[in-house]
Formats: C-alpha cells, structure tokens, sequence
C-alpha cells in the first residue's frame, strides 16, 4: 500500500478550475517531484494536502485513513509535514525557538502555562539544525535571515514533526546552486533513511531530474504525465506545454 | 402597523441612511487606503456641523447662504482632514499597526474641547432648509420636504464617488492601494499625496455628512462620539473599503431601525417587548449577526493573503535577570507606601494597579496574542458586576464574591470569543466590540438584577479590608500576581504558541497548532483576568454602573497598552500609570483637560512611535539580538 | 518644550495650594463638567455667586468658605476616586455637586462609608433619598417624581384619553414615565396609554419615533426628552404636525438650558416645568438675577439657581451646625430652611430632601424666541410624597 493516495482531487476558484481530477500516489522513502509552470495547481494541491483548504471534489488517503475535513493542526498530527512556497516561520522568535515551537507541539506541550518554553526541547532543536546547517544561526532572529536559510529553518521545523510524508513548495528557492544540491541530498537520503514519503515543487530541473525518484506533471490544473524522470523529460506533451514554454524562454533569457 | 405606516418607516430610514453613508463612505475610503482607523472621523462630522451652522447665520439664511454654507463647511473639514493627515499621521504609518488609531483618539479630545472653547456648551439649532422647509402629503402624513431630497441625495453622492473611483485615474490609483497597497507602490504611486488626497476626501465626506444634517438636528458636543460609532459600524457591515457595502449598510441599520420605531412596543406570547428600546443596541446586534455569518461585511471580499513574508512583529525577550530584580523591588517600593502616606496615595495607586492588571490582560491578546480587542471592557465589567451581584443578590461574602467574580469575565469572553476567534483584523476588533455594546446594553436594561443606568451600590470589601491600606494591600498582592502569572505564562509553551500563531497562522496549523482553539483559550484566559480586575475595582470604589463596561473604558484601556508600547511586556503597566495618573493631575489643573490629554498622547505618539517602554527599550537595551 | 511648561505649572499650582494658610472651611465640590457643560457652567457661575457673596459677608464660623472643585471625569468609577481625593488629601468639611443619577448614587454611597455629609445639587434619580437614601446625603433638586408630580394635575385637567410616552430610555425617563402613568391612572382613571417610545438618550431618529407617535392617534403627549434629543424631536414633530390638536407635556422643556436652543422652533403651548427667569418678580429672585447679571453677563439658568442655592445650603447649614462635624451637619440639614432664589427650601428630615419647587407652564414664542407663559410657582412640599410615605420608601 502507498503512503499518501490522492485520488480525483477537483478545486476551483470562481472560473478558474485550479485542480481538475488530479490522481497520483506517494510511496514511503520515496521523493516525488511535482512540476508544472506558474499557475498550475502544485500550491493548490499542497494546500488541499495539509488541510489548508478544502476539495470540492476527490479524497486524500495517509496510509488508507481519508484526511478529508480534518483541519490543517489534525493533519499534521497525523504525520504531513510541510514547507511553504513563500518561507512561513515566526518572525518574532529566534531560529531555535521557530524550532522548539514545532518540537513543543510534537511533545503535546503547547497547553503548558506555567513552564518556561526557551529551555524546552534545546538539545533536539539545537541537533533539527546542525543537520539542516543552521546550527550556527540558532540564536538569530528569524526577521533578519537570508531567503535560503529561512527554508532551510522551514525544513529543520518541518521535521521536527517526525513526518511520514514531507511536503515541500519549492525547498531551495533562494539558494545557490551548489547549496541546492546539498539540501536535496540531505532530504532525499532522509527520505530513504527514514521511510519518509517526500513530495516537492520545485522550478530548477536539474534538482528535479537529479534527486526525484519520480515526476509527476501539472498543467492547467490537470496532471498530464508521470513517471521516472527520464521518461518525463521525453515525454512531448510535457516538452510541449512546459519545457518547451517556460524553460526554453527562460533558456534565451539568459543566454 | 399599517402597511402605509411602514412604507414611511422605510422612507424614514432612507432619509436617515444619507448623512449615515456620507460618513461612513469616508471613513471607509481612509482605512482602505490608509489602514488608518480614524477615531477622530465623527469629530470631523462634528466639525462640519458648527461650521455651517455657523456660516449660515454669518451668510444669511437664503437658498444660497445655506448651500453655499454647506459646502464651505465641508471643504473647510477637508482642508482640516489634510491638515491631520500632514502634521500628524503621516508621522505615524511608520510605526507598528493601530498607533494610528492613538494619534485620532488624541485628536477627539482635543478637537472635543475646541469645539467647546469656539462654540460654547450649548447645542445650536440651525435652520430649516430654505426652499425645503416644509412637509409634502404622503399617504396622509406629512413628511418633511428636506428628507425628500436627502433619499435622492445620498444615491447621488454613491454615484459620483462611483464615478470618481472608476472613471479618474486618482480613482484608480485609490482603488488600487485599496485592493494591494505593495503593488500601488510598485506602480510608482505617489503615497504621501495620494493619502494626503484620500484623508481629505474623507474627512470632507464626514464634514459634509454633518453639515448637510444641519436642519435636521443640533450641533452638538455629544455628536462626535455617537456619529463614530455608528459610522464604525456601517464601514464594517458594509466591508471595509467597499463603498457600495456602506451605502447598503448604512440603508440597512436604518431601515431595521425605523421598522422598530414603528413597531414600538409589541406583545410576544403575552409579553410586552418594546422594540422601541431596542433601538439601544440594534446596530451592534446586526454587525455581530453580518459578521457572524459573513466575517467581511455584506460586500467586502476576504483579505488577499499576504505575498510577501507577513507583517513582522518585533521579538519580545525574555526579561533579564536585572529587570526581573528591578520589577521586584517596584513591589516592594509599592509595598512600603502605605507606611509613608495614606489616604489619597492609595485610592490612586489602587486605580492604577487595578487598570495595569486589566491593561495587562489586554495586552496579553492583543500584543502577542494578535487579536485586537475593542470591546475588553466587557469582560472587566463582567468581573465587576459578578462581584457586585454575588454580594449583593446572593449574599455571598466578599472574598467568596472576589473569588467567583472573574469567572463572569471568563465566561463572557468563552462565549463571545468563540465567535470572535473566527475573524481577524478590524473585523475581530469590531466583533468584540459589538459584543461589548451588546454586553453593556443588557446590563443597561435589566433594571432588575442589574440597576440599570444606575447600577449597583452598597459594593464593599469584608470588615478586615475595608481600611484604605488593608483593600490596598489586597489590591497590590492580587495585581502584581495576576500581572506576574499573565507574564509567565507569555513565556510558557501556551504563550509561545499564541505568539507562533500570530506571526503566521498557516505555519502554526502546519505544526499542528489548532490555532482557533488557541486564541479562543488565550481570549478566555485574558478575559478571566480583566474579570479580577473588574471586581477589584469594584469594590474598591463600592459601586458599578454599566460605564463599567461600555466603550469608553475599551477605548482607555487600548489607549494604555498602546501609550506603553504594544510590543513590549510592561508596557500596559506604564501606560496605564501614565494615563490613569495625567487623568487625575490634568483634570484637577486645567479647564480644557481633554485638550491637554489629547496634547500629550499626541506629542509621545510622535516622540515615541513604539510606545513609551518600547522606546526605552530601543533605547537602554540591546539584548535579545545578536545579529 | 510642552513638558516643561506643563511641570512648571503644575508646580506653581502645588505651591499655591500649599502656601494658603487662613485656616478656611473646605468644601468639596465635584461635577461631571465635560459631559454636560451646558447645564453645569452656569451650575457653577452659581456656586462661584455664592461663595463670593458668602465671605463678603464674612464667611462661616469667621472662616473664610473656600470651595475645592473637582472634574469627576463623568464616570462613577473616577468619581469616586475624586470624592475620596476630596475627602483625604484635602480634608473637605462637605462635598457637593453631581449631575448624572448613577454618579450621584455612587458618591452618595461613598458618602456615607467615608461619613461626610454630600449635598447632592442636581441627580434626579429618586432612589437618591428614598429607596437608596442614607443619612449622609441631602438633595436639593426635586427629583423626576416630584416634577412629574407637578405637571400631572395640569394634565389630568385636560381629560385627553389616549396618551402616548417618549422618554430616553435610561432611568431618569423610564421612572418618569412610570410615575406619569401611576399618577394620571390615579387621578384619572379611564386614561389610555396608547405608544410608548424609548429612544436611547442622545440618539433619538425623530422622523420615525415622530411617525410611530403619530400612527397611536394619542389626544396628547407625555414627553421626558431634553437636549438635543428634544430638539429634534420638536424639530420634527413640527415639520409633521405631531403636536397640532394634542396637548403635549415635557417634563424639563421650560429650562432655559433646553428651551433656548429651541429658538424659532419652540412649540407653543405645551406644558412643561422650567424657570421663566426674566417674568419672576419676588425679591429674592430679583435680587439674584441682579448680582447674577453684574456677575458674569448673562442670564441665569436652572443650573445657576441649582449651584447658588446648593453652597448656601452647605453655608447655612455649617452656621446653624456650629461646627463641620458630620453628624452635627447632618443634624442641622435635617429641618434647615435656605433662603433660594426660588424662596424659602426647606431640608426635610425624613428624607433629606429639599422642598425647592419649580415653574409649571406654558411655551410660547416671543421674538422667535422660546418663553414661559401661564405659569405659576409649585412649590415641592406641595407634590413631595408625605412624610410617612417617604419613611416607607426609605429602606433604612
């Protein structure tokens, strides 16, 4: 049995089908690309997957269990982690505490009142960091941080969870190529290590056919291809709407 | 009522509608644009009303005098509004989310008492419109011809507000800002001027609104205040920033008022139930049912999510060990008072720690927690009126009454919170104040259990702690540990997630925060201990009256946490010392004390845009960042 | 800048109040100034009055009479803070003053915890002497039944049977409207009560509430409105006809304070209670609006009687105490006769009300202004429940 099962996911926003009848599986210990131009649905669907937002029409399955109607906070309970496109962290709070927060909420302590939260979970923060290289900024404000290492934090309080599936917009947005590379290494060997099923959109193809087990396709809310990432890359309905389009101008952009 | 008696009810409300539009369609322009939440819009509309009243009788009372008088009042507002905007908001966009809102409750008071300095305290009655000034037969009544042409005025001035924000290009440039202000300033849009432009079309809508009222009532002092309310109440039931949703807000509110003036007093199962007396509340109970059911107003649209990273709020630090040791000894300092003075000393400072209890519980939801509390009064008066029923109507003692008593606040903001929690921004602010007024207008009424307007008397404190120094003492040791336990528990994993949940309420879902259920604890906790405040106060001043809890007190109590620094830990306590001691030295020492208040909120606004503890700390202290 | 010279004012003030030292005779005077400043300047024009006639001729006791007035910040909570101001830092013999009803409860209760004698001026409320009275507190004014009591006999006169109500929907108009119902029931007792309105005070929408007054077809019209809720209820009652062919009754429409706005607009003929200030021809009164003129130069208002009357009686009664000890105060004020601008009061001991009276009659326009005509003087005594009733009210 697949981890995560979506089956016939529909949305729309007024006019504009975001998501039309997408279906696909995630498999633990494997990382699955979600590509697919601006527009395409990936946020959607990210936002349907941890119950940020709810499906007109299709089911999501963790492991058999249908998560339809639960609530983003129930979600992650069960086990979904995630990543935010645009890097979402508690401005007001140190880069550990953005991390003992989530550990505080794994532990079910958030209902202590009295305990003092800055001594909570450090060590664990402290090593959720080191692996995701943050371990040097730990005392930073989140405010004052670069765009990359803000994902990286993204991550370190994503798995602070312990997810069984890790979901991630767009993980290296904001990075240097080479650090790109590091980090989805980091996650993929997690993924594998761990049993941990890893979805992530990502714009940067070499990352995509470099660390993704699997593609799946997005266009215009519907999925139009999937599998290994070599037979995406062949396939001509992809190179069509998405290669051929976006990546190509992007190509003479900055040749 | 006859079906001929309704239909000029409905007339009625119409005519009504109009001055109730033009106001609030400024107000609603101004915040959209400048997110500046303008206390001060109905003193404007006050404004607009002794102008031409007093330009009608300089230019004489002639269809041109009065015409002529209205639309200068109006402009004169206007060219006010932008005066306000340049020497004192423009100051102000800067500094952290609702100081605004400081700066314009500065200006009520200070334009209050020019008002009373220029006009004197008497209400002035202008004249019927010339050319207007009698009644036409409608269906055997008489109706004023001048409510005529309001009904066909105020859909006029819809249309050229329409006209203006769609066919101009200053228009467009409004509506943008309105819709994205981060785009409008990526167009390349002048912001100083364009706010400069909006705040003086508002503030010249409001002039004209009370201007254009003039035959119909007084000019007068009270205006300000219950103009501004009820305009609040439109912007927010129509949706913010949606000028068609005021002008169908303002219709409604008048019209269901008007349909319950003319129901007067009906009989429900062999109950008298006057609809009449209503009228009290009835705007606030159609705002919480609009938001209730539609949290953006009956037109407005979802706030856009947010693009860029949110809004940052500033850290709150752990409180060093040298502040902690300091706060310590200011216990101590407060302590030993009663050995050095007695008597008025104490009634003060009993005050002031009853106030910094209640604006630290304030603080505690609004400042970290996010949630911008308009209406907390409510929950401080619950507390107070628990205490005073429980010993008066229960016969309970006074320490079991100052035990239980907060847990009417608590209860208060468990039901009213539910609801609110649901909402964000301005519209969870105006929830909770429409609860407040909802709250305050039971009170009111139930003359049985509660007094009514008059309230309660005889609330005084058990034998053993009715001297000035033993109620002190009391005061002191619950204060500084409901203060100290709010503190501490903003430091606690719970205060820890309110925090998390207001800097980004998608992250916090995301790692598993049920924020509703968060906000809705942290509300009800905030409300039990404004409840201990309430009933402290209660019995330290032997009576309550429904003031307890109405609006001003909610106003007072933001006022202090915002005058001590939003995003700082004491400083509600020095706000409310601050305000709560000016108060009590400037209303002994001057005549025009609102004046002087309004003088002095407004120069620490301007000096210190992050509160006063906020500037200190900017100031005396760097800890915390190591960046 | 603004700091500075803020400190150093309040500094002078400190050392001007420190540096006085006749040994004067304290009273504490507390008002709701900023939320009502139309009723309360001349409120306190008159007490000003007063107490400069009062040390002119001598002061009390051979001390000088010296009035500490307090803003009361218009709520019962700051109030209470300014009483008990009154009462420690400044040592006040008396305290004296208020206007709002649920501000005039809480000093009074305040009053008697602290055991200092208050002369209430103004509170209407008439739980202030009798259901809530207390030893402490005297008031002066008669109080919403007792004027309702003065203008039901000119009603009952009339024999309209349908009625209809508006009154501000807080105490004051709710236990006005009650008392006019249980009276005008009793002395006429086939009357009907056919609308009753209870617009919120300030915020009357008086087109509709005109109309819905209309629709009852009443014969006449029992009204508690003042202010601007007044105003534009006439206002729009003219412009409607409401008032033409009924008889209409305002409880306070004849006080300068209210009738004057209404300028061009005063509806003639209603019966209201007032003071027709510049047609009272007594000696005493004339006296009055003589040092009142030369004064300030301007007219009196009810207020300016109210405050005037409210210091003399605080004066005599130290005089006739001998001393400023509270219960020997209270033991003077019981059974004190004051000499008022209205004549004689006299301080009743059952119930610590005084027997001022006021005007009972009939708008007109003069000039386009509003004046009293067909007036006579009700004296209180005459409406005040009997003593033996009013020892029943009192729970004590």
């Amino acid at each position: 049995m697949s981890l995560l099962t979506v089956r016939n996911l529909s949305k729309a926003y007024g006019a504009v089908q975001a998501l039309a009848d997408v279906s696909f599986t995630l498999a633990a210990g494997e990382s699955l690309a979600m590509i697919g131009p601006n527009g395409a649905g990936k946020s959607t669907c990210f936002n349907i997957l941890n119950g940020q937002v709810e499906p007109d029409a299709g089911a999501v399955e963790l492991e058999g269990r249908s998560l339809a109607g639960l609530r983003a906070h129930r979600i992650w309970r069960l086990g979904v982690g995630r990543t935010f496109q645009i890097a979402a962290t508690f401005g007001s709070m140190t880069v550990r505490e953005n991390v003992q927060m989530a550990l505080l909420s794994h532990h079910r302590r958030l209902g202590s009142l009295f305990s003092a939260a800055s001594r909570a979970y450090r060590e664990e923060a402290d090593d959720l960091l080191a692996q995701v290289g943050m371990r040097e900024q730990a005392r930073r404000p989140c405010a004052v941080l670069a765009y990359g290492d803000l994902k990286r934090v993204e991550l370190a309080v994503a798995l602070a969870g312990r997810p069984r599936v890790l979901l991630m917009d767009e993980p290296t947005a904001g990075m240097a190529p080479a650090e790109r590379s590091e980090l989805m290494q980091l996650v993929t060997g997690m993924a594998r290590k761990s049993n941990i099923g890893v979805l992530f959109t990502e714009h940067d193809m070499d990352v995509v056919f470099r660390h993704a087990d699997r593609v799946i396709v997005l266009a215009g809310g519907a999925l139009i291809a999937q599998g290994l990432p070599q037979d995406v890359r062949m396939n001509p309905r992809v190179r069509e709407v998405y290669l051929g389009g976006d990546l190509l101008a992007e190509a003479r952009a900055n040749a | 009522m006859s079906a001929s008696a309704a239909f000029l009810q409905l007339l009625n409300g119409l005519a009504s509608a109009n001055s109730l539009f033009l106001v609030a369609a400024g107000l609603s322009l101004i915040f959209g644009v400048t997110r500046t939440i303008n206390f001060a819009h109905g003193s404007l509309y006050m404004l607009g009303m002794y102008c031409a009243v007093t330009l009608i009788a300089r230019l004489g009372g002639g269809a041109l005098g009065f015409w002529a008088s209205v639309l200068l009042a109006a402009a004169f507002v206007g060219v006010a509004g932008a005066a306000i905007e340049i020497l004192v908001l423009r100051r102000t966009y800067a500094a952290p989310d609702l100081m605004q809102l400081l700066a314009t409750f500065a200006l009520v008071l200070i334009i209050g008492d020019f008002a009373l300095w220029a006009w004197g305290p008497e209400d002035i009655l202008g004249p019927r419109a010339p050319g207007l000034a009698g009644a036409v037969t409608i269906l055997g009544r008489e109706f004023p011809q001048y409510d005529l042409f309001l009904i066909a005025f105020g859909p006029l001035v819809l249309l050229a507000l329409w006209l203006l924000l769609t066919r101009t290009r200053w228009g467009t440039l409004v509506r943008a800002a309105t819709e994205d202000r981060e785009m409008a300033g990526a167009l390349g849009v002048n912001h100083k001027w364009l706010f400069t432009g909006v705040f003086a079309l508002g503030a010249f809508l409001a002039g004209f609104g009370g201007a254009i009222e003039i035959p119909r009532e007084p000019a007068s002092l009270s205006v300000a205040l219950s103009v501004i309310a009820d305009a609040f109440v439109v912007v927010v039931v129509g949706g913010l920033g949606s000028i068609p949703g005021a002008f169908l807000a303002a219709l409604l509110i008048s019209e269901i008022k008007a349909l319950c003036i003319g129901f007067g007093q009906v009989t429900v199962f062999g109950t008298v139930f006057s609809l009449s007396k209503l009228t009290l509340v009835i705007e606030f109970l159609v705002m919480a049912v609009v938001l209730v059911l539609r949290p953006w107003g009956l037109l407005g649209r979802a706030a856009a999510p947010a693009r860029g990273p949110a809004v940052l709020e500033p850290r709150l630090p752990v409180p060093s060990r040298r502040a902690l040791y300091a706060l310590a000894a200011l216990v101590a300092a407060l302590a030993l008072v009663p050995t050095l003075s007695t008597g008025y000393t104490l009634v003060l400072l009993t005050d002031i720690l009853v106030f910094a209890l209640f604006a630290v519980s304030l603080h505690f939801i609004a400042g970290p927690g996010g949630l911008h509390s308009f209406g907390h009064a409510a929950y401080f008066g619950l507390g107070a009126y628990g205490a005073g029923l429980l010993l008066l109507k229960a016969h309970a003692p006074m320490e079991l009454a100052l035990l239980l008593a907060p847990f009417c606040g608590a209860l208060g903001a468990l039901l009213f919170g539910w609801f609110c929690v649901r909402l964000s921004g301005v519209y969870l602010a105006m929830l909770t104040l429409a609860f407040a007024q909802i709250a305050w207008s039971i009170v009111f009424q139930w003359d049985a259990l509660t007094g009514g307007s008059n309230g309660l008397i005889g609330v005084w404190p058990a034998r053993w702690l009715s001297s000035q120094s033993a109620y002190y003492y009391l005061t002191l040791a619950t204060c500084s540990a409901g203060i100290a336990l709010l503190w501490r528990i903003l430091y606690s994993p719970f205060g820890y997630a309110l925090r998390a949940a207001r800097d980004s309420a998608l992250r916090a879902a995301a790692i598993g925060i049920d924020v509703r259920a968060l906000q809705w604890a942290a509300f009800t906790l905030a409300g039990w201990f404004a409840g201990l405040g309430g009933a402290l106060f209660a019995f330290a001043k032997g009576s309550i009256s429904p003031e307890t809890l109405a609006v001003p007190r909610s106003v007072d109590g933001l006022v202090m946490v915002l005058l001590g620094g939003l995003h700082t830990l004491t400083g509600p306590i020095w706000g409310a010392a601050l305000f709560t001691w000016l108060e009590d030295t400037l209303a002994r020492t001057v005549n025009y004390w609102h004046a002087v208040i309004g003088a002095v909120i407004l120069a620490l606004v301007l000096a210190f845009p992050q509160g006063v503890a906020g500037f200190a700390r900017q100031r005396f202290a760097r800890r915390g960042d190591d960046a | 800048m603004k700091f500075r010279q803020l400190t150093a004012a309040l500094a002078l003030a400190a050392l001007a109040l420190g540096s006085a030292h006749a040994q004067p005779i304290k009273v504490g005077e507390l008002n709701s100034y900023k939320v009502f400043p139309a009723f309360l300047e001349p409120y306190k024009k008159g007490w000003q009055l007063a107490l400069e006639e009062i040390n002119r001729s001598g002061g009390v006791l051979g001390r000088k009479l010296e009035v500490v007035s307090r803003d009361d910040g218009g709520d019962p909570g700051s109030a209470v803070r300014v009483a008990e101001e009154l009462i420690a830092r400044d040592h006040v013999a008396v305290l004296m003053g208020e206007f709002a009803s649920n501000i005039g409860l809480a000093v009074s209760d305040l009053a008697a915890r602290r055991k200092i004698v208050f002369v209430a001026a103004e509170p209407l409320t008439d739980k202030l002497v009798w259901q809530d009275g207390n030893a402490y507190t005297f008031r002066l004014r008669p109080s919403t039944y007792t004027q309702v009591a003065m203008l039901v006999p000119e009603a009952a006169k009339l024999h309209k049977k349908r009625w209809a109500l508006v009154y501000p929907n807080y105490e004051y108009g709710q236990s006005a409207a009650e008392s006019f119902k249980k009276l005008l029931k009793k002395a006429q007792p086939d009357v009907e009560f056919v609308a009753e309105q209870a617009p919120p005070l300030g915020k009357i929408d008086a087109g509709s509430v005109v109309q819905a007054l209309a629709e009852a077809k009443p014969d006449a019209i029992f009204s508690a409105l003042f202010a601007t809720d007044l105003q534009k209820f006439v206002r729009a009652g003219n412009l409607r006809g409401l008032f033409k062919g009924r008889a209409v009754f305002d409880l306070l429409g004849g006080e300068p304070e209210y009738l004057d706005p209404l300028g061009d607009e005063t509806p003639v003929g209603w019966w209201v209670t007032g003071y027709p200030w510049n047609q009272i021809r007594t000696p005493e009164h004339e006296k009055f609006l003589k040092a009142y003129e030369k004064r300030w130069h301007d007219y009196p208002r009810v207020g300016s009687v109210v405050g005037y009357s409210a210091l003399h009686t605080v004066a005599d009664a130290i005089r006739k105490a001998g001393s400023t000890d509270s219960a020997r105060l209270i033991a003077a004020l019981e059974g004190l006769e004051v000499q008022t601008p209205f004549g004689p009061i006299v301080y009743r001991a059952v119930d610590h009300q005084s027997t001022m009276g006021a005007y009972v009659g009939q708008l007109a326009k003069k000039d386009g202004k509003g004046v009293m005509v067909n007036w006579h003087f009700a004296d209180g005594a005459d409406y005040l429940p009997s003593p033996a009733e009013a020892r029943l009210l009192r729970k004590q």
